[in-house]
């Protein structure tokens, strides 16, 4: 008997569902895509209409200007087309969401990017059974292994009162969307105010606006006096630092908050005084771990180590294959205007 | 070891000198003796020798992490530093262990020569007191590849601020053979007899890239040419009867050495020769690949040495008669150096090579092209009038005017993500060049573009993969550069038949097609 189709292929335009007719976090443009999470590898300008959960549309509408935008919650399910469709927290993000798709009696699931460690801030990441489960694995590599969050933020709360001390302001690294506002909620009380740029207050505010517990944020603007504001931390994209933006703060004690930092190498590469390993994407064993929950056959890795964490699988047993995509990751490098919310045109 | 690896964090951390001096004056002042010496032998780049083979610590580091090999080979080659790979790869200490580091080299030490066993256990149980930078640090010791990038300025600098003593005299007192585990803080550095001792020579003078043209040294009559000789730098000192002939690593060679032996016999007591061993036509330097298949035996074979003959090409006298002449100008001390080999018998292993003669830098100009026709790299420019100076420093007058390299446009045909710095980028390309319709591979080249360039190729190559081998990477063959070289010449190992010395690239040549890049007959057009 032939194999059934496939309830998604990897088509040149995203991940397809043909029994439904959509795509998941396509990256040319289609007629319908359901979006993962607001990260802009996942969610891209140019679609008909878009399916995500409500905080994802919020900062969708934020950084892509008014699109048709519907709206789906964590657990509730919806047929499209022959397909049911339903969204499971990823933790990867306030909003992130696993897509699980259902067509002729087999369940996939599309992770988009999580991690599993609880960060208070995203709903945190809930395994799904399914029969094929798609997975990225930025950091599917077991020289990645997460130290516990509190450990962590205690670490840049100390960095932030000592550079205060010295006189000068900490100035962090981290992304727009999720780690930074993570950083800010989970953040010892630090010696002065936290200072954000444009992009990271952006953000922040659309999750604040939607419900989101943030503490206070002073936007910088042209007109922001560093002086004024002794003890401050700045938070912005990695990419603003060391740019004239930055070098209005004056001597400052430069750090990034990114899973790339757990190696020694690319810690000295970006040349910050302090890198800080703590990521929104999973560790290998949370990886691993997550695989081995959803109780699935077959695994495809989208983007990471691909190769190795393929294999791994492989050695325990699933069918497990690589499958090419567009998304990045976690890119320690990405310049600020790749993340930086531009109103449409 | 705590201090220590606080040491080495704050060293990796920062890129501030001043930072960097600091932290190290602080830890001469604070840590104990014992700790301070290794410390100073560490930075200097004299290293426990190893009591375990990388091997073994690679497969007991699998075992303890519970991994499969190709999956720590996998990790290592991202990581790209085997001390890290384990480090991270290993559980988390169970235990803590407070001892200093001179006492974690002297257990280090201990293990050399006992059975696997022994070793394996002690270092598992060693592994499972130690956390984080500690057991980075300890992995680098016992591997015997501790590296830190302090530079021996840096760490003068810091001896100097500690000890409140000139740094230059410093930097003389740590040249040469010293046994950290035999020499004691104050003898080392404070002790009053320690100058003329034995073997040691004196930090080298290095010269600075000449960027752009000479006429900004001002006149040409304040300055000397010679070619630049690309070989071996290297001091010849002999004292006491006995000759030792250091390597600019500060690597005792002299075994690797033995056409040079005659020198013991002849050259006066007291003197410090500078130049560069090269391997000897007779009438002219041999390609640097000759002499490379010597770098590395310790003891070179008899056909070897009669092929390729070293000679030390002399361009400086240090000591003369045990009298430290790094004070004179350098036309005194060349003057004197031609005058004690010109009464060395004939026959010897060394030469002078004479100064060139030019009347202006346009005249000079045009001797530096026909370098390559002399077996030189290009010309080297020394103040006629500047004292001896250690290190790269601008008084000391002496600068490197190489050619500019040969160049050839390939395209890119696989790709491979880097290690270490670079892991998350692609940054190790194989370029070929065009032979009829084919593309033949030539060679491999991974630096000479901008992170930003590399961040733009790497996004490319994610999206453009034909096939994957392992980490490796087919593209196709769309991006153009511009390869840099010093040199080519036949190679039966290669694919292409030809071998690059120094490739790089020196640009992305996002202007040309790959319908017009060099072929693999242009290339052979410029074997030598």
């Amino acid at each position: 008997m032939p194999r059934r189709d496939p309830v998604l292929r990897f088509d040149p335009a995203g991940i397809h569902c043909p029994a439904g007719g959509f795509f998941i976090d396509p990256w040319r443009p289609v007629a319908r895509a359901v979006i993962t999470h607001a990260h802009a590898d996942h969610a891209r300008p140019g679609m008909g209409a878009y399916l995500c959960t409500p905080l994802t549309a919020a900062v969708l509408r934020h950084r892509l200007g008014d699109r048709r935008i519907e709206v789906m919650d964590y657990g509730e399910t919806r047929q499209i087309g022959d397909a049911r469709v339903s969204f499971h927290p990823a933790g990867h993000v306030p909003g992130s969401a696993q897509v699980r798709v259902e067509a002729g009696g087999e369940v996939w699931v599309v992770s988009g990017d999580y991690k599993t460690e609880a960060d208070g801030l995203a709903d945190p990441f809930a395994p799904v059974r399914c029969h094929a489960f798609v997975t990225e694995c930025t950091f599917g590599l077991p020289v990645f292994r997460w130290r516990p969050q509190a450990e962590v933020m205690a670490e840049v709360g100390d960095w932030w009162h000592q550079t205060a001390a010295a006189g000068r302001v900490a100035m962090l690294g981290a992304y727009s969307l999720g780690k930074a506002q993570r950083l800010l909620a989970a953040l010892p009380e630090g010696p002065g105010p936290v200072l954000t740029h444009g992009a990271v207050e952006g953000v922040t505010q659309v999750l604040r606006d939607a419900g989101l517990a943030l503490p206070d944020t002073i936007p910088v603007t042209a007109e922001t006096d560093p002086k004024a504001h002794p003890g401050a931390l700045v938070v912005a994209p990695p990419g603003a630092l060391g740019t004239a933006w930055a070098r209005r703060f004056g001597p400052a004690s430069t750090a990034f908050a990114s899973g790339w930092m757990a190696l020694r190498g690319i810690r000295r590469r970006r040349a910050g005084d302090r890198g800080f390993a703590v990521s929104d994407h999973a560790d290998f064993a949370g990886l691993t771990g997550a695989v081995v929950a959803t109780g699935c056959e077959r695994v495809f890795a989208t983007h990471g180590y691909t190769a190795s964490f393929s294999r791994w699988l492989a050695e325990k047993g699933l069918e497990a294959g690589i499958v090419a995509t567009e998304f990045a990751g976690e890119d320690i490098d990405a310049a600020p205007e790749a993340e930086t919310p531009g109103a449409a045109p | 070891m705590r201090d220590f690896a606080a040491l080495f964090e704050t060293l990796d951390a920062t890129t501030s000198t001043t930072a960097k001096v600091a932290a190290l004056a602080a830890h001469f002042r604070t840590a104990p003796e014992a700790d301070r010496v290794w410390t100073i032998a560490l930075l200097t780049g004299r290293r426990p020798r190893r009591s375990v083979t990388t091997t073994e610590l690679r497969r007991w580091a699998a075992e303890a992490a519970g991994l499969p090999d190709w999956l720590f080979e996998d990790s290592y080659a991202v990581v790209g530093d085997l001390a890290e790979t384990i480090a991270l790869l290993l559980p988390p200490a169970t235990a803590r262990e407070e001892a200093g580091l001179s006492d974690w080299i002297a257990r280090i030490r201990g293990l050399a020569g006992r059975p696997e066993e022994a070793r394996r256990a002690a270092v598992l149980a060693w592994w499972g007191a130690l956390d984080g930078t500690e057991r980075l640090v300890f992995n680098k010791l016992v591997t015997g590849g501790f590296r830190l990038g302090v530079s021996q300025g840096l760490l003068t600098r810091a001896l100097a601020q500690a000890t409140g003593r000139d740094a230059a005299e410093i930097a003389h007192r740590l040249m040469g053979d010293w046994d950290p585990a035999t020499t004691g803080y104050a003898a080392l550095l404070l002790a009053e007899d320690r100058a003329a001792s034995g073997a040691r020579p004196y930090p080298f003078a290095l010269a600075h890239p000449l960027d752009g043209v000479p006429e900004a040294l001002g006149p040409p009559g304040e300055w000397r040419a010679e070619w630049k000789w690309d070989g071996i730098r290297a001091q010849a000192v002999r004292r006491a009867g006995a000759l030792h002939i250091w390597s600019r690593g500060e690597d005792l060679v002299t075994p690797r050495f033995p056409d040079l032996a005659p020198l013991a016999d002849h050259l006066p007591d007291g003197t410090v020769i500078d130049g560069e061993l090269v391997a000897w036509g007779g009438d002219g330097p041999l390609p640097f690949a000759t002499l490379q298949r010597r770098i590395g035996r310790k003891t070179v074979p008899k056909a070897l040495l009669r092929e390729a003959p070293a000679r030390l090409l002399a361009y400086d006298l240090i000591e003369d008669g045990g009298e430290d002449l790094r004070a004179l100008p350098f036309d005194a001390r060349r003057a004197r150096l031609a005058a004690l080999v010109a009464a060395l018998p004939p026959g010897l292993p060394v030469g002078v090579p004479p100064l060139l003669d030019f009347a202006d830098w346009p005249a000079l100009a045009a001797l530096r092209d026909t370098a390559r026709d002399r077996g030189a790299e290009g010309l080297m420019l020394k103040s006629a009038a500047a004292p001896y100076v250690a290190g790269r420093k601008k008084t000391g007058g002496w600068w490197k005017w190489k050619l500019d390299p040969m160049t050839i446009d390939a395209v890119m045909i696989y790709a491979q993500a880097g290690h270490g710095r670079r892991a998350n980028l692609f940054t190790d390309f194989t370029f070929a060049l065009r032979h009829g319709d084919d593309l033949v591979p030539f060679t491999k080249a991974y630096s000479g573009l901008t992170d930003a360039e590399f961040r733009e190729i790497s996004a490319w190559v994610r999206k453009n993969t034909l096939e994957r081998f392992g980490p490796v990477r087919r593209v196709p063959p769309d991006l153009v550069f511009e390869i840099g070289f010093e040199g080519v010449q036949e190679s039966p190992r290669h694919k292409s038949g030809l071998a690059l010395r120094f490739p790089r690239m020196l640009r992305w040549r996002r202007d040309k097609p790959a319908a017009e890049i060099d072929t693999l007959d242009s290339l052979r057009a410029l074997l030598p």
